[in-house]
């Protein structure tokens, strides 16, 4: 086999010559996934007590999205082979022949490096280690340990989703708090109904991928059944915020709604079980999922904004 | 696509010339906004004195 046979150009030397785009590299990163991740962050850093020098919390949500990138791009890496077999993530840069491991690689580890250092100098240690941990966490222990051994891996990996609020907190801080502990515990116990929605759907091509979720594991019953009592902790979890006095009313009746809605339709993938209505049903839920989590840290992230526009305008010299 | 390699090296293909490039521009820029970045986290750091040195 040429030593590049699935990217770049063979040169009779065994050198290769990429192909890439920079728009390849910049799919590396799962821009949605840092989206995400940014978002998230950005709401760790409202809640902190103590006003942020803007500059700095820039510095630091761009640090945590490339960290976040970094771990997409070490995950692509080392998930290539699996990647192929799946329609969802055959057209990633690795296995459309764009760009080498090798490549996919080495960028992961140099914005990993990059990102943790220019944390720590723009916020502070804790910060840092919080964020390689993180990195270490969703590249290591959930890609290379869990995601192929155990139907386990998106519950214990979720942790590495979860983390963010707790880095953009402890930018701001330097401190770890119970209110990030909130943020992180909500994305935490929302991951597994989240993604074993999705297993239900694509339990076929996980299967042949040989991943070994939930579905393809224990059976979809069981996976109905657990992703109906994560919902059901979810719904109070999603309460903390204002019961910890760090959001408003607004968002305890908003949290309530949605967790009711959550909760519905966790109890009608978990009751419709056969035909098209369960596979509608479970699309529904992980499509609602998405806007769940969106809309409860929009909602905590809009109350902090205008609470700072407030103080600004408040501290102007007329 | 094909490539050629004689006594000058290797001959790049026009979309091999076009993608090195393209990196090369994106490559260029994020170094220099790393090191606008840096700049002004130093200064945003150490505050607006630092460019009012004592007389």
């Amino acid at each position: 086999m040429s030593l590049v046979s699935n990217h770049g150009e063979e040169i009779g030397t065994g050198l290769s010559v990429s192909s890439a785009s920079p728009s390849d590299y910049l799919a590396l990163l799962k821009p949605r996934v840092m989206s995400l991740v940014v978002f998230t962050a950005l709401a760790g850093v409202l809640i902190a007590p103590r006003h942020v020098h803007p500059v700095i919390g820039f510095a630091s949500l761009l640090a945590i999205a490339v960290g976040a990138g970094a771990s997409g791009a070490l995950n692509m890496w080392y998930d290539a082979d699996i990647d192929a077999l799946m329609r969802r993530t055959r057209n990633r840069p690795i296995p459309a022949g764009k760009i080498s491991k090798g490549d996919a690689l080495g960028f992961g580890l140099t914005l990993a490096l990059f990102s943790v250092l220019t944390l720590g100098i723009a916020a502070n240690w804790l910060a840092a280690g919080l964020l390689a941990f993180t990195i270490f966490f969703y590249a290591v222990v959930y890609t290379i340990w869990l995601k192929r051994s155990t139907p386990q891996n998106i519950v214990i990996g979720g942790a590495a989703g979860a983390l963010p609020p707790i880095v953009g907190y402890a930018a701001a801080t330097g401190e770890i708090s119970l209110a990030s502990l909130a943020l992180f515990a909500i994305i935490f116990v929302w991951t597994p109904p989240h993604f074993w929605a999705l297993a239900l759907i694509k339990a076929d091509e996980y299967g042949r991928a040989g991943i070994p979720m939930m579905p393809n594991v224990k059976g979809a019953d069981r996976t109905r059944l657990e992703i109906l009592l994560y919902s059901i902790l979810l719904a109070p979890l999603g309460l903390s915020p204002w019961l910890l006095g760090f959001a408003s009313l607004t968002y305890g009746v908003l949290a309530i709604s949605l967790g009711a809605l959550m909760l519905f339709l966790a109890a009608r993938v978990f009751l419709v079980r056969t035909g098209a209505e369960a596979d509608r049903s479970a699309k529904q839920l992980f499509l609602f999922s998405i806007l769940y989590l969106f809309l409860l840290f929009a909602e905590i992230v809009g109350e902090r904004l205008v609470a700072v526009a407030q103080a600004a305008l408040l501290n102007l010299p007329w | 696509m094909t490539t050629n390699q004689d006594s000058d090296g290797v001959v790049l293909t026009p979309a091999q010339l076009k993608s090195r490039r393209q990196r090369n521009v994106a490559i260029g820029l994020a170094v220099g906004f790393f090191v606008l970045l840096f700049y002004v986290v130093t200064i945003a750091k150490l505050g607006p004195g630092v460019l009012k040195p004592p007389v």
